[in-house]
């Protein structure tokens, strides 16, 4: 028996949670791509040619829109934690995300 | 038999701590009729073994909450036409805690926490001493009133995740119970109750998902009260260390 969770403030933690674990997860990634400018950078050329495709560049919105919607809902839990306020937690919530979408959004629209 | 008198179709959970499963029962159907109407009509007239919990039937007491299709609830106050999916209704015991029988939770666990979040309340003076005025609209009794409410019906506690997660985690109701005597001015030991809420099982756990809010039938914000002493712990551990 598991009751419904689909209210926001829940699906609020599961973003900050998949999005945590995709950045983690990137990161490595991305720092061993930066190493090839020392290593490799024939290679490093390549790849960045590589991530002028379209279908990167979508990959990249996504990438943004899950390290702002991160940062601001980490803020966010900060702010509800740590100052003595009690504003309603849906619409900083709903706030976070739409920073988010803003953000990653001037940044596909300044690449494409 | 039209659909306005055809009988309920009621899965109960009927089982004890070894596990069990949903029995099908058929309830008439009535204008005005709660899910502690449809419990207690099954064991009145289809099955006497059932087993659940009730004593108020007004929502004060917090005794009969239950899972109702899946979501926890005061049984006494959910009225079934607001449950209801396709003349079908599905009632377990409350999630997150240890079955007796049935329909009734075994509640030790949750008050167990209770205490051990410093929830019993230790006055500040003797019955010889003058009582001291309090200020309803002072700031701290502002914060204190708005946890007191609280009728122990376990629904935030069956609601959380964390809980779920962690069975040592004290829970949105015993920490909301020590936020309220952590700002009641006739509590003593304010460091006991901070002490008690920031150990392994404490505050810092919350993951500040709201369900415990989302779900109080009083309206009460527990959540809310776990940030307050997520705060006032953090508070205390740096200004020991100044």
């Amino acid at each position: 028996m598991r009751p419904a969770r689909a209210h926001p403030l829940w699906l609020a933690f599961v973003l900050h949670r998949v999005s945590g674990l995709a950045l983690a997860l990137f990161l490595p990634l991305h720092f061993w791509v930066l190493s090839w400018a020392l290593t490799q950078p024939q290679k490093l050329n390549q790849f960045l040619s590589f991530a002028e495709q379209p279908i990167v560049k979508i990959a990249e919105f996504g990438l943004i829109f899950l390290l702002a919607v991160h940062v601001f809902g980490g803020l966010r839990l900060m702010a509800m934690e740590w100052l003595p306020w009690s504003a309603p937690q849906k619409t900083l919530a709903a706030g976070a995300i739409g920073v988010a979408v803003l953000i990653s959004g001037t940044f596909f629209l300044q690449v494409v | 038999m039209d659909a306005d008198t055809a009988p309920l179709e009621v899965s109960v959970w009927r089982g004890d701590a070894e596990g069990g499963s949903f029995q099908q029962f058929e309830v008439p159907a009535l204008e005005n009729q709660t899910i502690l109407d449809v419990v207690s009509w099954i064991q009145q007239y289809a099955d006497a073994t059932l087993t659940y919990r009730f004593a108020c039937r007004v929502g004060m007491c917090g005794s009969c909450a239950m899972m109702v299709n899946g979501q926890p609830r005061w049984t006494c106050r959910t009225h079934v036409k607001k449950v209801l999916r396709d003349r079908h209704v599905e009632i377990a015991p409350l999630r997150n805690l240890p079955v007796i029988k049935d329909l009734a939770a075994d509640m030790d666990p949750f008050f167990d926490k209770w205490i051990a979040a410093g929830g019993a309340h230790r006055p500040s003076a003797s019955r010889d001493d003058p009582i001291p005025g309090i200020d309803p609209a002072d700031g701290a009794r502002v914060e204190a009133s708005a946890g007191i409410e609280c009728i122990n019906c376990s629904i935030c506690y069956a609601a959380c995740d964390t809980v779920a997660g962690n069975p040592d985690y004290l829970g949105p109701a015993a920490l909301q119970r020590a936020w309220t005597l952590l700002k009641d001015a006739k509590h003593e030991g304010r460091s006991a109750i901070l002490d008690a809420v920031s150990g392994t099982g404490g505050c810092h756990n919350c993951h500040s998902m709201g369900s415990c809010t989302v779900f109080c039938p009083n309206d009460l914000d527990p959540m809310s009260a776990i940030a307050g002493l997520k705060r006032e712990t953090t508070r205390s551990f740096f200004g020991r260390r100044k």
